[in-house]
């Protein structure tokens, strides 16, 4: 067991050396510019300028506090009208085919509409993100409610449960696992939402310095960028799964032999 | 609770219609019900699938109204769910998020006893129902045996006078099953507990019950009724060697026309 780990991460680890070698060395056997595909060593040195010439850190402290606004309005929203809906049949119904097309509508379009009414402020990258993490939190609670085992709420209600406790009890406790899988996928949209409304305007957060290079003409810059937004989602995802994995503590994971 | 004269449970002449999801015509599911079951007493109902038997335990429960005639709990008619019925079925219903033990308190916990009264409860079914030691267990922790006695014991949590139970063992294996039928027989008996039993198993129903009710196919009416006339029944495995439990399967096999090669099913 121990052993199969160690070997795992060592090729893991050989895949790695093996992608940054092609970076470093492979444009410049290939013949492409360094400013078409800058080399893995001057986008570190980059990185290095940037972090004191353009405030690397501050940009990217503004993008993730944005994220995180972002992720825990538009979640709440999401979950709340998620539980609202999935204990009333009814308004569901009715707003169906308007949650459906909202669902559909590409929500990083609404950015510069944001931008129009909010400014260039930090508040239209948050609604932005709020918008795009928003449904699949609900889309993932409403069906997690509706697919609720009608025999657990009887059993509930045979014991004289009401409407409040089966929520509380029963419903809700049911419907955690699919509302982490929906934030799962929500914290990584939120940094999506986030990016595309610093691209369109402001002069704030990491989107903002991916225009400024871009307009330098400062590829291994944007690469740098492009780094940072990913640790700031990798950094998101592993929130929610360790958050995950303290709720969801009950659930038999593989490493728990089930007798 | 008034044990005294009316029996525990009784059905006068019901009737249970259901709609038909996009059809206007309505569905008779069972029609002109009617038996009594007394105080202490444990009766079997049997009878083909979908012939209404559960439908009768959801009424029993209090969980949906009779279309016609009334369903009585020690003497009071049923208008919604009440402390005095308590139901099990094949599916244990723990609730994984749930300990054992807090999953037993469920139906305490909703009718707002204590906490500390609520251990108290929780502690001593674990003891009668030989799961000590697991309280703090979750239910994918433990084997099926043992998790349909944690849903006994969450039934019996609530001091309930009459247990509806649906097909509770037939999910287990032969043996957990004759274990948990003992456990039960034994239960009900030292506490006087009334029980309305479904099952498919004969020679289950023949080794638990005090009577025996035969229900027809669609529309479900009660086409027989037995007497076990057996010793022993807070004694399953005793009764289940006594050459009269097969006399009583033969004859229910006839009454379900089981030679004929219906299905049971």
């Amino acid at each position: 067991m121990q052993r199969e780990r160690l070997v795992t991460g060592f090729w893991s680890l050989a895949v790695l050396a093996a992608f940054l070698a092609l970076w470093e060395w492979g444009p410049g056997l290939a013949g492409i510019p360094a400013f078409v595909l800058p080399p893995f060593s001057a986008v570190c040195s980059e990185a290095v300028r940037i972090w004191g010439a353009e405030k690397l850190l501050w940009h990217a402290g503004i993008t993730t506090a944005e994220v995180m606004i972002g992720f825990v309005l538009g979640s709440f929203l999401g979950a709340l009208i998620g539980f609202t809906l999935g204990a009333s049949p009814r308004i569901e119904a009715v707003l169906s085919p308007y949650l459906l097309a909202l669902q559909i509508a590409p929500k990083v379009a609404f950015a510069p509409l944001f931008v129009m009414w909010l400014g260039y402020t930090i508040y239209p990258k948050i609604l932005v993100a709020v918008l795009i993490v928003f449904f699949p939190v609900l889309i993932n609670v409403l069906t997690a409610m509706r697919n609720t085992d009608v025999d657990l709420t009887n059993l509930a209600r045979s014991f004289s449960a009401t409407r409040w406790q089966i929520f509380r009890m029963v419903e809700y406790p049911t419907t955690l696992p699919a509302l982490f899988s929906g934030l799962r996928i929500a914290s990584t949209l939120a940094v999506i939402g986030v990016v595309v409304g610093e691209l369109v305007g402001g002069n704030l957060g990491l989107g903002f310095l991916l225009v400024f290079f871009e307009g330098q003409g400062n590829t291994a810059g944007v690469f740098v960028v492009i780094g940072a937004l990913t640790v700031i989602g990798v950094l998101a995802y592993y929130a929610v799964v360790l958050a995950e994995r303290r709720v969801l503590h009950y659930l038999p994971s593989a490493d728990t032999p089930v007798r | 609770m008034t044990p005294s004269r009316s029996p525990a449970i009784e059905f006068i002449g019901v009737d249970k219609r259901f709609r038909v999801k996009g059809s206007s015509t309505e569905l008779l599911a069972a029609t002109q019900v009617s038996f009594e079951v007394a105080d202490g007493e444990v009766v079997s109902l049997i009878g083909p699938s979908g012939c209404g038997k559960s439908t009768l335990l959801n009424l029993g429960a209090g969980l949906a109204p009779p279309s016609a005639g009334a369903v009585r709990v020690a003497g009071n008619p049923v208008s919604g769910p009440n402390p005095h019925v308590a139901f099990m079925l094949q599916k244990d219903l723990l609730m994984p998020w749930r300990t054992i033990a807090r999953n037993i308190e469920f139906g305490l916990e909703l009718r707002g006893v204590p906490a500390a009264r609520r251990r108290e409860v929780s502690g001593q079914l674990l003891r009668q129902c030989r799961l000590e030691g697991f309280g703090e267990h979750y239910p994918h922790q433990l084997s099926g045996g043992m998790r349909q006695r944690a849903a006994l014991a969450r039934t019996l949590a609530v001091d309930p006078l009459v247990l509806l139970m649906d097909e509770p063992f037939s999910a287990l294996d032969a043996q957990t099953k004759m274990v948990l039928q003992q456990d039960l027989a034994r239960t009900v008996s030292e506490q006087r507990k009334t029980v309305l039993f479904i099952t498919h198993d004969l020679s289950e129903a023949v080794a638990l019950s005090d009577r025996i009710l035969v229900m027809s196919e669609r529309p479900g009416t009660i086409a027989a009724r037995i007497t076990v006339d057996l010793p022993d029944r807070d004694n399953p495995m005793a009764r289940r060697k006594h050459p009269g439990l097969t006399r009583h399967v033969n004859e229910l096999m006839a009454l379900l026309k089981l030679d004929d090669g219906t299905e049971l099913h």
